[in-house]
């Protein structure tokens, strides 16, 4: 059978298709939309397989900027004042004039997206870190240091899981802003989920904004849950407690 | 020298004055700013504060902050200025005028009820028992106990809501709405970059600025200043 004639069959096989496909043109232009999520199934896939790997990839190099801040941090009041400080300093910039500050540097490009990100998250991270060592009791300390553990294993061994649940709890909260902050990422061509809402803004396409801010949403709350999972599944210790 | 540039943009009288000059711009969004921080303090304060008296709604109170952060501020932009409220002019407050402002509000809300919640209920419950013990009344316990040593947190929350507020007014440029990222998508449109600097450098100094007064008011407002600060450094974001 040739493609022609099942392309034929199809439409015979499914009459209403064209009035269902009305819904998201005009004039009905509806924000809610099935025809829209199965014929443009291939825009979205790729926005939000964009979106997810921005959002990755930036909090993990929060992350990874955080944790030696952290650390450098806690040797004196000064650092920490400094660290914190600048951290705040930067948190307050709003993401569109972070991104158009970064351009001359990045042009445009992912990157432009993902280092603006992940200096936003450092405010949430480097505060959680700190405060989940600083909660660590010095009884348990002295016992590390007593069973001859030296700074870096002590760090590794007995500090790093008793503060999991307090930097989990910041890795989740740096999360779920990232994943609603890529959007804005449009303004400089990478913007995942957000690039669907700038492209239908001029449009009026109501079913597509819909569906972007949709997404948007459930995969925060996807990320969320995720990273609770991960949590619990590397503290067994705190089940028991809840 | 791309900074060179941007200086000599932002020195430029002609970038500021005219329908499409900074000056416009700056004045539509820090009237934006004051006003859905203005209503979002006189619609969510008594409620938040009322709720922590009574300590009730405390999930409701914490949980608007989670989905707050939850929800793209761009995406509210985009639905409420296609939807119902419109692209039309609204006096001051320039194209998109009511969506824009709508937006705000929903986001200026979340911070001032979660931290003005928050600050009832961190008030010592010793100290509220021993006001009932001087005969204190519950009117009276809110006005000369609780208010007073909450008032740093409320601030804290109203802070946060101006932090917000100004980065989502920036964003309604996108969606041809008011405020200074028009400054930045018109050089975006126009391929200049020094264009696009200047305005995000504008945007970012104003929001720093902000912070820092509104961080000021919060210290002196605080009836144990140096205690509380230090505690603050130390507490986790949760």
């Amino acid at each position: 059978m040739g493609a022609l004639a099942s392309h034929a069959a199809t439409l015979a096989a499914l009459p209403s298709i064209d009035t269902s496909r009305d819904c998201y043109t005009f004039p009905a232009n509806n924000w809610f939309c099935p025809a829209y999520l199965s014929d443009y199934s291939s825009e979205i896939t790729t926005q939000l397989t964009e979106h997810v790997w921005i959002t990755v990839v930036s909090v993990l190099l929060g992350a990874v900027i955080a944790f030696p801040l952290a650390l450098l941090a806690r040797r004196s009041a000064s650092a920490a004042g400094f660290v914190l400080g600048s951290s705040t300093v930067i948190y307050t910039i709003p993401s569109l004039a972070m991104f158009s500050l970064l351009l001359p540097y990045t042009g445009i490009s992912p990157w432009t997206v993902v280092i603006g990100l992940a200096l936003y998250t450092l405010t949430i991270l480097v505060r959680n870190i700190l405060a989940g060592l600083s909660a660590v009791p010095d009884e348990v300390l002295e016992a590390g240091r007593g069973l001859g553990y030296g700074p870096a294993k002590l760090l590794l061994r007995v500090e790093l899981p008793l503060a999991l649940p307090v930097i989990m709890a910041g890795l989740r909260v740096a999360t779920v802003s990232t994943v609603a902050l890529v959007t804005v990422g449009a303004i400089v061509g990478n913007g995942g989920l957000g690039k669907l809402l700038l492209l239908a803004v001029d449009s009026d396409f109501k079913a597509q904004i819909l569906t972007a801010s949709v997404l948007c949403v459930l995969l925060a709350i996807a990320f969320d849950v995720l990273l609770l999972g991960t949590q619990r599944l590397f503290t067994p210790w705190q089940r028991a407690r809840v | 020298m791309i900074w060179a540039d941007v200086w000599a943009y932002l020195t430029d009288g002609a970038n500021w004055s005219g329908n499409q000059g900074m000056a416009v711009y700056l004045v539509q969004q820090l009237l934006l700013t004051a006003t859905s921080v203005a209503v979002a303090a006189v619609v969510g304060l008594p409620l938040a504060l009322w709720l922590g008296h009574l300590g009730r709604g405390g999930a409701l109170a914490i949980n608007i902050s989670n989905v707050g952060r939850a929800v793209p501020t761009f995406a509210v932009l985009v639905i409420l200025s296609v939807g119902p409220l419109g692209i039309d002019e609204l006096g001051p407050y320039g194209r998109a005028g009511l969506a824009t402002l709508a937006s705000l509000l929903l986001f200026a809300l979340p911070p001032i009820v979660t931290n003005a919640y928050v600050g009832m209920r961190e008030v010592d419950r010793d100290v509220v028992e021993s006001a009932r013990g001087m005969g204190m009344r519950g009117g009276e316990v809110f006005r000369r106990v609780e208010l007073p040593l909450s008032l740093p947190l409320v601030v804290t929350g109203m802070r946060l809501a101006v932090v917000q507020v100004w980065a989502t007014a920036t964003i309604a440029a996108l969606v041809a709405g008011p405020g200074l990222g028009n400054v930045v998508t018109q050089g975006f449109t126009s391929n200049d970059t020094a264009q696009v600097v200047a305005g995000a450098l504008l945007i970012a100094v104003i929001a720093v600025v902000l912070e820092g007064a509104m961080a000021g008011l919060e210290r002196l407002l605080d009836p144990r200043r140096a205690a509380r600060t230090a505690a603050r450094r130390d507490r986790a974001v949760t």
